[in-house]
């Protein structure tokens, strides 16, 4: 049997990686020393044409399918990591077979919830990532998908302008089907609660979570904050039909949760007193996509957001309200944005994504310009960030040394000596 | 009640080994029964025409180890799911115990999906991998202790329980999680395909831990394989199905000994049972030279066919002219035995089960002492008493 490399993007560098050898013993000047969630698997980073890859080992059928699952996910536009190919045929020295392998790229700026908390967060911070975390479910499962293996270590989150945005890592034990029934929604969130609490309580037990806070009670926040999530997004609201703007604010507050209105089903009752709509959502994104077409910035969709107020006062400021919003766009993005993002040293370039840095210097402006009590000029706002804030940053390309574990379940398999 | 708890290893099945494991009864302070119950439930998914579900009628005893079994696509999987309340039942009912779950949401329902991927914690005692669930629910300390004792015991973890998971073997951590469904004390255990996942020699060594474990406990089980051997030798009882439609229940001996139709007869036991269509002749039916004799009553409702049926170890070697004749392709040599593989050389006949370009061909166990060449011709009949005799239209069992 021969190697075999399934891939869309055929890299003729991935033959010089160690196939022969199990991942578990791969040389240290192959890998990447990024962290990575709690998983029974062997996985591990690698190096290859200057990007970064996350190599795991596992049987071939199920490499396969979470492969073409992960593409799937892809094409639906959900936000997932993304999958580059697989390997397999591998063979060892002595000729015994070894497991395949799946590629995904490294998700850039990806925090596994582990790192987050060693770093020593915020307060307040684990409540953050359940909410991104219920959005992410509540998107998948509109879009049909059962994860059956929902969890902190199965999710990667990125900053969002302060907040997180949370991308599927681990689509193994999911599937696709036209519609969830309840009793899908219901188990999925239930699979959620508990391993939240559980990830949760471990954290405790190694001291890397403060004792005061309550695993519990913060697990529970997934149910809430998903079936509120859920019923704002697919409830059917009736009113009277004097009162249409609130078909207008539907769709703004649908927007604001970050999601688009594809179409709205409208019904009136036969004596025409009462209407009742139920929109048909699509997506999250909106921010994202206005940015994407407007700019060419892909982010994530707080920094959208925020990038988006930007520009918009930016248009105000300079009183170009009549021209064309792409070309208005362009001068922000040529005039502002990309001149202030490319004021980072090259050796603190790795600290932060910079949407997220640009995102940072807006926050850093309204605290000196509240400081001292006058407006803040943008320039004055990143040189005073570059040089009293961003350099005592974590590094996030590479968040390195932190605890990380895996813990392969399966019955013993002999060892090589 | 089941009348009689046999598997497959106890009724002394000699296709297939391994340990039945004691029965060690633990359920003392159970009260409920937790029986289940399929009640003409159907399920028919949107935008299909016919359902994957059709009219399933099951009864499951308290304690008993169910197996659905069915090639890919009978709705093993859908059956599973609607008893765990992930897929809608669009007719029909179902029950567990005297409680109608139908439309209950699953975490209502006392049912644990068991080896969904669950996790280690390392920072957390085997202990508290084990019962951290129970604390989610608000169980008291003490009783959680108690609990996770009770299952320790069962699984053969009790010195390891205050040690983190990296100190455990894989084997034992992999019993740990079973650990994770087992404190639960679910009514009910539902597995889909566990050992999917697992190498073909794990799979044998866990299969036959999980049957044994199972009747410790003595928990109600359904456990959904397409593996006929799996089913074979872990069920207490079978359910075997095809297009959504429930064929035949019967414990693994009854469903060899007398499958209820052509279907389970090719699906179940390895290598398949022969299946040959022959005409039906006045007092039986016609085998190459030879007339089977088959009791006048089975033979009623037969049209000009039958199915004949033999099981390889149930066919005889006659002497030249008797019978029928096959010309040996392969031997397969086993020692003591031998199979060996034919077609008949009447090339009029084929066997059932085939696919339109590979011809199934015909298996005959025979004495390792005297075994065929390849390309001799021998001549075979079925043993008169392990006969079966099909409809050759409805497929149905003509023969008692
Ligand atoms: N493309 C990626 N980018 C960043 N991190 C990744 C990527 N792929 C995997 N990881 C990290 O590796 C960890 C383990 O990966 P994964 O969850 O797929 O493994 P697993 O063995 O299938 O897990 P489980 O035990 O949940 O089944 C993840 O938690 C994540 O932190
Ligand atoms: N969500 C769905 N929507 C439509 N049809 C479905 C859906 N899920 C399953 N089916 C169909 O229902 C039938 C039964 O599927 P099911 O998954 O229950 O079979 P199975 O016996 O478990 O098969 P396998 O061994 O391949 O898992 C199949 O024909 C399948 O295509
Ligand atoms: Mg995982
Ligand atoms: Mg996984």
């Amino acid at each position: 049997m021969a190697l075999q490399i399934t891939t869309a993007r055929p890299d003729p560098a991935l033959l010089d990686l160690p196939w022969s050898t199990p991942l578990e013993d791969w040389p240290e000047h192959h890998l990447a020393a990024l962290p990575r969630g709690i998983s029974r698997h062997v996985v591990r980073f690698v190096r290859l044409s200057g990007r970064v890859l996350a190599v795991k080992e596992i049987k071939e059928d199920i490499a396969r399918r979470e492969y073409e699952m992960l593409r799937n996910l892809r094409r639906l536009d959900q936000p997932s990591v993304e999958p580059f190919g697989i390997v397999s045929g591998r063979i060892d020295a002595d000729g015994n077979p070894l497991d395949a392998c799946l590629l995904t790229r490294h998700l850039k700026f990806s925090l596994p919830y582990r790192a987050l908390f060693s770093q020593g967060l915020r307060p307040g911070t684990e409540t953050r990532l359940i909410d991104a975390l219920a959005v992410l479910l509540v998107r998948l499962h509109l879009m049909g998908f059962f994860w059956g293996d929902v969890s902190l270590s199965n999710t990667l989150f990125r900053r969002d302008a302060g907040s997180f945005a949370a991308y599927l890592v681990d689509a193994e034990t999911g599937e696709l089907f036209a519609r969830l029934s309840d009793g899908q929604r219901a188990h999925d969130l239930d699979i959620a609660r508990v391993n939240i609490a559980g990830e949760l309580m471990d954290l405790q037990a190694g001291e890397l979570l403060d004792e005061d806070v309550d695993p519990v009670a913060i697990s529970n926040r997934i149910v809430t904050r998903y079936e509120e999530l859920w019923v704002e997004l697919t409830v059917t609201e009736e009113f009277d039909t004097g009162e249409r703007w609130r078909v207008e604010e539907r769709i703004r507050r649908l927007n604001s949760l970050g999601f688009d209105v594809d179409e709205l089903a409208i019904t009136t009752d036969i004596d025409g007193t009462t209407i009742s709509i139920q929109p048909k959502v699509v997506d999250a994104g909106h921010h994202s996509r206005r940015l994407l077409r407007l700019t060419g910035l892909d982010v994530g969709e707080n920094q959208a957001r925020r990038l988006l107020n930007d520009l918009d006062s930016y248009r105000a400021g300079m009183d170009r309200q009549n021209d064309d919003e792409e070309l208005v766009a362009h001068d922000w993005l040529t005039r502002i944005y990309e001149p202030i993002t490319r004021r980072v040293p090259r050796e603190l370039s790795g600290k932060l994504e910079p949407a997220e840095l640009f995102h940072e210097v807006l926050e850093h402006r309204w605290y000196m310009a509240e400081r001292e009590q006058h407006d803040v000029a943008i320039e004055r706002a990143i040189e005073d960030y570059v040089a009293s804030i961003l350099p005592s940053k974590p590094d996030e390309v590479s968040v390195v040394g932190v605890d990380t574990v895996e813990m392969p379940v399966i019955a013993d398999v002999p060892r090589r000596p | 009640m089941l009348d009689e708890p046999c598997t497959p290893m106890c009724a002394g099945f000699s296709l297939y080994n391994g340990s039945s494991g004691t029965f060690l009864p633990v359920k003392e302070g159970k009260d409920a029964m937790a029986t289940v119950k399929f009640d003409e439930s159907t399920r028919i998914y949107p935008g299909n025409d016919s359902p994957s579900v059709d009219r399933l009628n099951i009864d499951v005893q308290d304690g008993e180890f169910l197996v659905l079994v069915g090639p890919s696509g009978s709705g093993k999987s859908t059956a599973l799911r609607m008893l765990a309340g992930l897929e809608e039942v669009n007719g029909g009912k179902i029950w567990i115990g005297d409680r109608d779950v139908t439309n209950l949401s699953p975490k209502d329902r006392d049912v644990a999906m068991v080896f969904q991927n669950y996790a280690l914690y390392p920072h957390m005692s085997v202990a508290d991998n084990m019962g951290f669930a129970l604390k989610i629910a608000g169980v008291d300390k003490a009783e959680i202790r108690k609990r996770v004792e009770e299952a320790a015991k069962i699984l053969d973890l009790e010195p390891y329980l205050e040690r983190k998971p990296k100190a455990l073997s894989g084997g034992q951590r992999q019993r740990v999680a079973m650990g994770r469904a087992i404190v639960r004390s679910p009514q009910v255990f539902l597995m889909d395909e566990p050992l999917s996942n697992l190498d073909a020699k794990l799979r044998v060594q866990t299969r036959t831990q999980i049957a044994s474990l199972q009747r410790r406990l003595g928990v109600t089980t359904v456990y959904v394989t397409h593996d006929q051997v799996e089913a074979m030798t872990m069920g207490d009882r079978i359910a075997v199905l095809k297009d959504g439609i429930l064929q035949q229940v019967a414990t693994p001996r009854e469903m060899y000994d007398s499958p209820a139709n052509v279907f389970v007869a090719g699906f179940i036991g390895s290598p398949a049972m022969n299946l040959i269509s022959v005409p039906v002749a006045d007092g039986g039916v016609k085998f190459g030279s030879h007339t089977l004799e088959v009791p006048r009553d089975s033979l009623k409702g037969a049209g000009s066919n039958a199915i004949v049926g033999v099981r390889p170890e149930d066919v005889e070697v006659t002497t030249d002219g008797q019978g029928l004749e096959i010309t040996v392709d392969v031997v397969e040599e086993l020692g003591a035995d031998a199979y060996v593989y034919g077609t008949p050389s009447d090339e009029s006949i084929s066997l059932e089960g085939g696919e339109d370009t590979i011809a199934k061909p015909f298996i005959a166990r025979v004495d390792g002492r005297r075994v065929p060449r390849k390309g001799d011709k021998i001549w075979v009949q079925p043993n008169a008493s392990h006969m079966h005799v099909f409809n050759a239209e409805s497929g149905a069992r003509l023969s008692s």
